[in-house]
């Protein structure tokens, strides 16, 4: 059967520097940051003392969901995902409320881990023999599809409910999956994103991992620093995205808004072999995926205007770079455009694929390249192989036809996705 | 402070409002009306419920008299028992 054409018609981001796709694209055209120093963190002796949390209001979930559900809600990941996807459902035209199931729309989303916030007050009131006060609700909030299964019944969703999770690849691997569904002719129209809640004991974990940003703690703003000679360590957080993917005939049946073409993408593993590791992607495993990415997308590596990056602000930043370069045989002044949105809004980790690839979209919507931010001085390394005019510190306009857009988790699984714009 | 039957209906759409999708369904209610098959509240969120009454009127209800807690008639015997009131 000849792949359906896929396009991308709805988007929702609850990003540390902005909620709702207008401010959003305010804030990336800006090269406005969302990172705030937390005294707390200093209290409890990170080495990071800054993250990323979006400007969310949970009051505003009533303006979304029932008094029955809302009642009860304490997980952050789950409303900030909901936030997301309803946002993402609405901008894409599709009305909210719905008798029957929509039969023919189906949902992946991805996160981490369970909100051990809640967790914690499990262990509070199991441990002082007061279980019986947890009530109904603590179940459906940290059980790992908790915040599809949120989605699902607030959309009435009925096709296809997968929760994926494949850490800092979530978000991309979420949406691809969403891609492979419709394209095969399985599902019309899919709901793809991720969440992310980085809580104060997850933030801890990362922190003692020492691969944190911890030379910024009093100039918050300026912890994250990718692809910068001063890169130190990533800076964890907090937010969720979502983009409505669907079959391109119906979305022109209806009538649909469409952002741009999600043409293919691809995602694999380096095997944790060959210099790869649970931490740390295999170079060949990169390679493949992006150039899998290419061919399934069928799009020359010519064609690729800007590269959309993990570029976490660690040592793997060069890593990186050097892969696209190879997988894409560009160099110096004809390597692409690159930017990194963790610059302004840190490492959103499972939410990192979704938030960014709603930026990736909108750079093509709109064309232009958002600013790397805190990179007055690039790695040596880096610009030796790729031309610094390639990597703007301000916002550019551009042709950009084509994105190319990555995440590399832990347990050595990538991610590449390739939107274009629709013609 | 003494509560008569209907103070507590009253003190208790209070506690039911939230999980109540259809609020009109709380116009009519009386002491036989039933949470589940009249008020369509969640069976699930029935443990919830009395967690809150227990919150509200500074009780503790055992799991037993919980059960019981099936129509509103039945809710306000358990409330009145266990603040020591006589029904």
């Amino acid at each position: 059967m000849k792949k359906r054409r896929v396009v991308v018609t709805g988007l929702g981001v609850v990003a540390p520097n902005a909620i709702g796709v207008p401010d959003f694209l305010e804030a990336i055209r800006m090269g406005k940051s969302g990172l705030k120093y937390v005294p707390d963190f200093e209290r409890l002796k990170y080495l990071c003392h800054v993250t990323g949390r979006p400007p969310f209001e949970w009051e505003s979930l009533r303006e979304i969901i029932p008094e029955v559900t809302f009642h009860g809600l304490r997980g952050m990941g789950i409303g900030f995902g909901l936030r997301a996807a309803v946002d993402a459902w609405q901008d894409a035209g599709l009305p909210l409320e719905t008798e029957t199931p929509r039969w023919d729309t189906g949902i992946v989303f991805g996160n981490s881990t369970a909100d051990s916030a809640l967790m914690q007050n499990v262990m509070r009131r199991v441990d002082a023999l007061e279980v019986k006060k947890l009530g109904s609700r603590v179940v459906e909030e940290t059980m790992n599809s908790g915040v599809t299964a949120y989605i699902t019944g607030r959309l009435g969703l009925a096709g296809k409910i997968v929760t994926n999770s494949a850490a800092c690849a979530t978000g991309s691997q979420a949406i691809l999956m969403g891609y492979e569904y419709i394209s095969s002719g399985l599902a019309d129209r899919m709901v793809t994103g991720s969440t992310e809640f980085v809580d104060t004991y997850i933030f801890g974990a990362f922190d003692a991992m020492r691969v944190l940003s911890r030379r910024f703690n009093q100039e918050p703003e300026k912890a994250s620093r990718p692809m910068s000679r001063t890169a130190g360590g990533f800076v964890p957080s907090s937010g969720a995205g979502a983009l409505i993917l669907e079959d391109m005939d119906t979305a022109l049946q209806r009538g649909a808004r469409i952002y741009a073409e999600l043409k293919g993408g691809a995602t694999n593993s380096g095997g944790q072999r060959g210099g790869g590791s649970m931490t740390a992607p295999n170079a060949e495993g990169v390679v493949r995926c992006i150039r899998e990415a290419l061919r399934i997308s069928e799009t020359g590596p010519e064609t690729i205007d800007l590269v959309a990056g993990h570029l976490t602000a660690t040592l793997g930043d060069l890593a990186e770079i050097q892969n696209w370069s190879l997988a894409l045989d560009r160099k110096d002044a004809d390597f692409p455009w690159v930017n990194s949105l963790k610059g302004m809004i840190g490492h959103c980790l499972s939410a990192a694929g979704s938030i960014e690839s709603v930026a990736a979209v909108l750079q093509i919507a709109h064309q232009f390249v958002h600013p790397n931010v805190n990179l007055e001085e690039p790695n040596p390394e880096i610009v030796k192989r790729i031309d610094a005019s390639r990597i703007p510190t301000a916002s550019t306009p551009a042709v950009i036809n084509t994105v190319a857009k990555a995440n590399f988790g832990f347990g050595d699984v990538n991610t590449c996705l390739i939107f274009a714009k629709w013609k | 402070m003494i509560m008569d039957r209907h103070a507590i209906l009253e003190e208790l759409k209070k506690v039911l409002g939230p999980y109540i999708k259809n609020k009109e369904l709380l116009q009519n209610i009386n002491e036989t009306t039933n949470l589940i098959a009249d008020l369509r509240v969640n069976s699930a969120n029935l443990v919830d419920i009395v967690i809150d009454a227990e919150a509200k009127y500074n009780i503790e209800i055992d799991v037993d008299s919980a059960e019981k807690m099936t129509t509103i008639g039945s809710c306000i015997d358990v409330i009145q028992e266990k603040l020591g009131q006589p029904s």
